[in-house]
């Protein structure tokens, strides 16, 4: 297990807070003498609205691993997505019909720019970023997919949350007419996430808008989704419509459905099984029908970046 | 052609014949002829290997109750057979577990069968299935005698683990097994009300003799 050893000197102890809560401010005078690098044209995201669109001006990231991808064809037909189905195959079928556009963000809670915005205008100031990530869901299988998205830090210091912002939550669609999967109360809907402000702002977090260069496929969360490839694939949810910046621990619906089994961290830990099977080791999804298990890693072996974020807390209670 | 016969020479080979169609289709799926196995084969072959072992145990289970209800004795004939398909689809689902989804890897596989209690039962269940299908022939069934009849109730045991076993680990979703919990449920109720209300099961030996069925 990899833990990195704390600086020295914590940034908290030499950062006053009025300095660390008006950061923003900081970042934006910087930008501004920066000769407006965000506002150039060929960084902004664009979303077209058809099915499988490209998507343009993608930058790649050092954060990618250069492990092989997952096709795309498995990416798209296997996966959870409950307000479609519980069936792994459910997804991709009763989703084919889903229309997102237009599409709506809701900012609440303790931030200066809250209010509801157009998913075109709301992600238009950001870069797309390509995140090649490792994803492992807590039923022990696991994909490398190739995501587009933008970094989760950005939109937040965007949205400039207030000293009183400890975590922020999110909330999938809730429209049993367009999701068939609501229709059965097998979750309480709508579903529900939920992140430390540290977690959100890691550079590691990320909205993703596409796949493999395309709008991201209804079935996997379209139009927008957050993605957090240290943890559990469900934690990563899908379909936004709100964003809500709280001072308590927001509950999150797997944890609300079966407590004891699924927590709000949620890290990728092989040391630490579920309830009801192992997590040591996992089920590479294209690896054919004898490929044996391979080990789980720490933090779904980004350790090294994010270790440092849970340090004095107790991953065993914290699962 | 008596009915016994209709039943030996054309009924058993082919319901023989139909509950082999689910094992082909994995082997079909699997060459990509009939179907897919989709993204995760292991994990399809291993739930629906899991799958029809429950459904044979409750069509195995429904033999009894159907001839009682029906007054077709000749019924009573395929119980054998269906129960060995049973047997033969969780045997299946065990190899498939065993082989493919922990590749023979022990450690692995000694941990779940202590420590998981899905797993737990499930091995239970395995081996009381196995025990019958072992002691299923008609010589057996005479040496064992009444112990014959003690250790084939198991029958009961191993469908309420199977969907015990089906049941807890599902994550969310309960209603697939909680279909088969109310099947069991009525198969099980009606012996026990034909128990309870004293009227006796009638022999299906006396209809269709176990020496000339084979059974």
């Amino acid at each position: 297990m990899l833990i990195r050893k704390p600086a020295d000197i914590r940034p908290s102890e030499i950062t006053s807070k009025s300095n660390y809560v008006n950061r923003r401010s900081f970042i934006k005078a910087g930008l501004a003498a920066g000769g407006g690098l965000i506002a150039s044209p060929g960084l902004s995201a664009v979303l077209p609205r058809e099915p499988r669109a490209k998507l343009d001006d993608i930058s790649p990231s050092p954060f990618s691993t250069d492990e092989t991808p997952t096709s795309y064809e498995d990416i798209t037909t296997y996966n959870n997505f409950y307000e479609f189905g519980t069936g792994k195959d459910d997804p991709h079928r009763n989703a084919r019909d889903f229309e997102p556009w237009p599409w709506t963000l809701e900012v609440e809670g303790h931030a200066d720019k809250t209010g509801a915005f157009h998913l075109e205008d709301f992600v238009k100031p950001y870069a797309l970023e390509e995140r090649i990530y490792r994803m492992r869901c807590v039923e022990a299988w696991s994909m490398v997919i190739p995501w587009v998205g933008i970094p989760l830090a950005d939109v937040i210091k965007t949205l400039q949350p207030t000293s009183k912002a400890k975590y922020v939550a999110f909330r999938t669609l809730h429209d049993p007419k367009r999701m068939p999967g609501q229709r059965r109360r097998v979750l309480d809907w709508p579903y529900r996430e939920g992140l430390t402000i540290a977690e959100a702002m890691h550079p590691l977090t990320i909205l993703a808008v596409g796949v493999y260069d395309e709008v991201m496929p209804n079935q996997n969360g379209a139009p927008i989704r957050l993605v957090v490839p240290w943890k559990y694939g469900f934690k990563g949810i899908k379909s936004i419509v709100g964003i809500r910046f709280t001072e308590r621990m927001p509950r999150t619906s797997w944890n609300m459905s079966a407590p004891h089994e699924y927590g709000f961290y949620a890290n990728v830990n092989p040391n630490v099984d579920h309830p009801r099977w192992s997590q040591a080791r996992e089920r590479r999804i294209g690896s054919g029908l004898f490929a044996s298990r391979q080990p789980t890693l720490m933090f779904n072996g980004y350790a090294e970046q994010v270790a440092s974020l849970y340090e004095g807390l107790d991953l065993v209670r914290n699962y | 052609m008596t009915t016994i016969q209709r039943v030996r020479y054309i009924g058993k080979p082919l319901v023989f014949a139909v509950c082999l169609v689910p094992a082909f289709l994995v082997v079909g799926d699997l060459f990509g002829i009939t179907g897919t196995l989709g993204a995760n084969p292991v994990e399809e072959i291993l739930d629906r290997f899991g799958n029809w072992g429950l459904r044979f145990m409750m069509i195995a289970l429904a033999v009894t109750p159907l001839r009682v209800l029906t007054g077709y004795n000749w019924i009573g004939g395929f119980r054998r057979m269906l129960g060995l398909f049973a047997a033969f689809y969780v045997f299946m689902h065990f190899l498939v577990w065993l082989v493919l989804d922990q590749g023979i890897y022990l450690p692995g596989i000694l941990e779940d069968i202590v420590e998981r209690p899905f797993i737990t039962i499930g091995m239970i269940a395995l081996l009381l299935l196995g025990a019958m299908a072992a002691t299923s022939t008609a010589g057996m069934r005479r040496r064992l005698g009444r112990q014959w009849q003690r250790l084939h109730y198991g029958a009961y045991v191993a469908a309420i683990l199977g969907v015990w076993h089906y049941w807890w680990q599902v994550k969310a979703d309960i209603l697939e097994p909680a279909i088969y919990a109310a099947i069991l449920a009525l198969l099980l109720g009606f012996r026990l009300w034909k128990k309870l209300t004293r009227r006796s099961l009638p022999m299906r030996r006396s209809a269709v003799p176990a020496a000339q069925t084979g059974s």
